[in-house]
């Protein structure tokens, strides 16, 4: 991006009150820390602005003085602090030259329209703090997981080891609990049983009704849509009520008029009730994808002499086929992560792993919930990239703008 | 083609546009299609097949929805109003009680104790009493042991009278005796009616269909004679037979049958009747001034005290109706009363208070979603593309990542002991002794679903970002609008489908929350949702559970309607 606006220097008071500002603040954290708040305070302030004062009218080299406050922040945070608080101070000092040079060269306008005024600028800027602020508390939780599950100790904070960054605080205790526990394992397993055949059954007969849906005339379109996409409104513990009601007769029938197996039975009612759920993703994703689908093609296949079978396999699905298959992540990960109706609805031998994660929670808490999270958020993230990637497939194929 | 004559003259075969033609010639007869059938016939016939294969391919799918999803929650919503258990389990005494006007200072008359004795000896036989008696408990408490006692004594009335009747005749006691004497022994006229009917009320209290008995209905001699032995006989017959599929005949009846018998004979006249045993009765006639008619009433006053309380039986008849508003009354701290609906005693008033804090605090959570949301959005919508999808990870990984592996994210972070609490005190901010309750309170509550719900706040309100046009804020600032107003006048109403959109979703979301409140909720930052799948699982009060969830249930649709109205439910977009 080009510069908008030509940058000169800046006059010394304000580089002095935003480095005293920014030094006054860490001053203030690590002066309360150590027991004297406000001493921390002058002396942070005091270190910035002389600190400032020095580079620009005695050093007068950019690259030597950031290099120089980065080894007093280490230095200064690792005597205070250990190993932790000389990356901390580190990280300090390396933001605090750089931001002595930023504001007295003026560089913080060059990519602003030039009209703007001084409080425009400053809105600009505190703007987009506040916005990292909010990212900060979107994705802090999901941080925390990760590290705290190497924990060696059985504990859900970190502990002075794992602060001193040393290698016998960390471990993969909790990790080999979850791949030795019998309860743990049972639970993986039977959430790998039934979150792919529920997704299977909502993606086949989710795919054919958006493709009836689709139609240019369907009767009662909207009352339809209604009805398919309710599963997701519905708030999961109404659904998980009426199922518990339901599906304990069904399964009594099961049981006892067709003498069905009870484990079996059990599973099947928890499936069904999953791929209920997954459903209206399916329909949503798939819907979305047809309004682009050019309908000529298929009625250019059945002029060739394709009937609607053929159509439908060699033309239409592997254009929707993104849509299909991200329509099924989301109905997987929904069977996947759903815990009320599993409660309701299973038995104990139905224990899947977020009912698991829910009692281990709820009662006897222990950090393999943590590494157990650990795993969830990597198969997420796969799946969101996988998600991702078929979308701006989709997009192409359709010749759309990608992205 | 303005020449017709010469085309329809023309000596060749139909071509496509001849139905243009013979519209331009401007024929009196109706437009043909080429295989010369009327135009509109064979479009309306290809619209109503295109209308039909539509409908097949739904179809699947909308049968499967429809029965696993809303027949269930149908079902939900009848078990809200259905209360057939009292007069399954106390058909005639709940017929007696409708006759009760049902005061405060009296209690109900001979007839209904009469009934409820007979009723709870059969109730009791199948072992189906303490159900209604669990059931009764949630209206007034100490019913469940009432009947769970009353269940046991009632024995000890009959047992008086086996006693004295072994004294004039030790046949009395035989089972095979009281099966010829009620079955009136070979080939006579038999009370069809009056066993037909009691096969109908076992299956009532058994809650399964029965078949007809064909095996045994009383003679109609013996049940014109004795009514209410007969009764009481065919009672035990029915069950035993058809239940516990056992063989009648020479069986001990239950003991009911003698307090029966003695009532009939204190009017009964023997002296014609000449069925089997005969001789028996007319002895036990001779003898029935011995006798003391069964009173009822002193019978449930020896059982329990709370049978000589006339607030028993108010309440008894007042939840003896097939439908009830019941469950609705006391799902707003009402109960329901023969006066009608008065409040619960103040001790027992929670729903209400968890129905203001679930709407409350669902309003803060949708608040600090679109105070947190809108910035980001803004941000996302204004940024270049690259920067915008790097940043927009930052949402969909939260979104995408396990609701359990957030909800336990937060509880690591907010516990006393947690990440957060040891940051402040290792920064000295708060004492370590005076660390910040978080967690177990709606603090903890709004603060890990505002997280859980931020997402769905952002997309909606993003996607509508999108398409304001950045020059319209330009145009706005160029003819002297302050950044203020050009924002608040300008930008602002623009993107308030996006606001109403995510807020309507994140509310609707809120207000059912059951996983978040419950594990970092405590006891008051629990929602409603909780007290549900407490009355499921726990105190098994499934009516009241049901009506919980058909009111949040009408709040939910209202806001999907809503919803549909502003958004449409098709423009629903992930991710």
């Amino acid at each position: 991006m080009a510069a908008l606006t030509p940058i000169y220097q800046k006059p010394f008071w304000l580089v002095a009150l935003s480095v005293g500002g920014f030094g006054a603040f860490f001053g203030l954290v690590v002066g309360t820390a150590n027991g004297n708040g406000l001493l921390g305070l002058f002396v942070g302030a005091l270190l910035m602005v002389v600190l400032a004062w020095g580079y620009l009218n005695l050093l007068k080299n950019e690259g030597n003085a950031r290099g120089i406050t980065l080894a007093i922040g280490a230095v200064a945070g690792f005597s205070l602090g250990g190993l932790p608080g000389g990356i901390i101070g580190a990280i300090f000092g390396a933001v605090g030259g750089w931001l002595i040079y930023w504001v007295h060269e003026g560089r913080y306008r060059a990519f602003l329209p030039p009209y703007l005024t001084w409080f425009q600028v400053l809105w600009h800027y505190g703007f987009r703090v506040i916005c990292a602020l909010i990212f900060i508390f979107l994705i802090t939780p999901i941080l925390v997981v990760l590290p705290l599950s190497f924990n060696a100790e059985n504990f859900f904070t970190f502990t002075p080891e794992m602060l001193r960054f040393d290698p016998e605080g960390y471990s993969l205790k909790h990790y080999r609990d979850f791949f030795s526990d019998s309860d743990w394992q049972r639970s993986f397993k039977n959430s790998l049983i039934i979150a792919p055949i529920a997704t299977i059954i909502s993606v086949s007969l989710g795919t054919l009704a958006a493709i009836g849906l689709s139609q240019a005339h369907v009767p009662g379109r909207r009352a339809i849509m209604a009805i398919l996409i309710s599963p997701m409104i519905v708030p999961l513990i109404i659904s998980a009520t009426g199922m518990f009601f339901f599906y304990s007769q069904i399964g009594n029938w099961m049981e006892g008029t067709l003498g069905l197996d009870k484990t079996f039975v059990g599973y099947v009612k928890v499936i069904l009730a999953h791929a209920v759920l997954g459903i209206p993703f399916v329909i949503i994703t798939v819907t979305a994808t047809l309004v682009g689908f050019d309908r000529s093609l298929t009625r250019a296949a059945a002029n060739m002499g394709a009937d609607p079978v053929t159509t439908f396999f060699r033309v239409q699905m592997p254009l929707i086929l993104p849509g299909v298959i991200s329509g099924g992540l989301f109905a997987f990960i929904t069977s996947f992560d759903e815990v009320v109706v599993v409660l309701f609805v299973g038995s104990a031998s139905q224990k899947t792993l977020p009912w698991q994660m829910f009692t281990g929670l709820r009662e006897q808490i222990s950090p393999t919930i943590l590494a157990v999270a650990t795993i969830l958020v990597a198969i997420s993230i796969v799946l969101l990239t996988t998600v991702e990637l078929l979308r701006r497939r989709s997009e192409r194929l359709r010749g759309m703008s990608p992205g | 083609m303005s020449d017709v004559t010469d085309a329809t003259t023309a000596k060749r075969g139909p071509t496509p546009d001849d139905a243009l033609r013979m519209a331009d010639a401007k024929q009196s007869g109706p437009v043909l299609s080429a295989d010369g059938t009327p135009l509109k016939k064979s479009l309306r016939r290809a619209l109503r097949m295109e209308k039909l294969r539509a409908l097949a391919l739904i179809a699947p799918l909308l049968i499967f929805v429809t029965i696993s999803f809303i027949i269930p929650i149908g079902e939900m919503l009848f078990r809200s109003v259905e209360n057939q258990i009292v007069e399954d389990t106390l058909p005639n005494a709940v017929r007696e009680l409708r006759q009760w006007e049902g005061s405060q200072e009296d209690l109900p008359p001979e007839p209904v104790f009469e009934a409820m004795y007979f009723d709870m000896f059969a109730a009791a036989e199948a072992k189906k009493h303490t159900r209604l008696g669990s059931r009764l408990n949630y209206e007034e408490s100490g019913m469940s042991s009432l009947f769970r006692m009353s269940g046991r004594k009632l024995d000890d009335l009959a047992d008086d009278y086996l006693d004295a009747l072994e004294a004039i005749d030790p046949d009395w006691e035989e089972g095979s005796v009281w099966y010829e004497m009620m079955s009136g022994g070979g080939d006579v006229a038999r009370d069809t009616e009056l066993s037909s009917r009691i096969v109908g009320q076992i299956s009532n209290l058994e809650q399964s269909f029965l078949p007809d008995l064909n095996a045994f209905a009383p003679s109609r001699e013996i049940s014109e004679l004795l009514p209410k032995t007969a009764e009481a006989y065919t009672n035990f017959a029915v069950f035993e037979a058809l239940v516990d599929e056992r063989d009648i005949t020479d069986r001990d009846p239950w003991e009911s049958v003698y307090p029966a018998l003695i009532a009939d004979m204190k009017t009964a006249d023997v002296a014609g009747y000449d069925g089997p045993h005969a001789d028996m009765l007319r002895e036990l006639k001779a003898n029935i001034d011995d006798f003391e008619a069964p009173d009822y009433q002193q019978v449930f006053a020896g059982v329990a005290d709370a049978w000589a309380v006339p607030e028993t039986w108010a309440t008894i008849k007042a939840h003896s109706v097939r439908y009830t508003n019941g469950y609705f009354l006391n799902a707003i701290d009402m109960k329901r009363t023969p006066d009608g609906a008065v409040s619960q005693p103040e001790n027992r008033q929670i729903l209400v208070t968890l129905f203001q804090r679930t709407l409350k605090m669902s309003l803060i959570i949708t608040g600090s979603c679109i105070l947190l949301g809108y910035p980001i959005a803004w941000i996302l919508a204004n940024l270049p593309r690259g920067k915008a999808n790097l940043l927009m990870i930052l949402v969909l990984l939260p979104f995408w990542t396990s609701l359990l592996v957030r909800t336990s994210a937060w509880k690591v972070m907010l516990q006393q002991q947690g990440v957060i609490n040891d940051t402040l005190v290792w920064l000295g901010l708060v004492g370590d002794d005076s660390r910040l309750i978080m967690m177990n309170n709606s603090t903890g509550t709004i603060i890990a679903m505002t997280h859980i719900l931020l997402p769905f706040m952002i997309l909606p309100m993003y996607s509508v970002m999108q398409t304001i046009n950045p020059s319209y804020l330009r145009a706005a600032k160029s003819l002297g609008a302050t950044n203020w107003t050009a924002f608040w006048r300008v930008y602002f109403p623009q993107s308030i489908p996006g606001i109403g959109a995510g807020s309507i979703l994140v509310f609707i979301l809120a207000i059912g929350y059951y996983i978040t409140p419950e594990i970092v909720g405590g006891t008051d930052g629990v929602f409603i949702s909780n007290r549900i799948a407490y009355h499921i699982s726990s105190s098994l009060n499934w009516g009241l559970a049901a009506a919980l969830g058909s009111i949040l249930l009408a709040v939910v649709l209202i806001l999907y309607w809503a919803y549909d109205r502003i958004v449409g439910i098709d423009n629903v977009k992930l991710g």
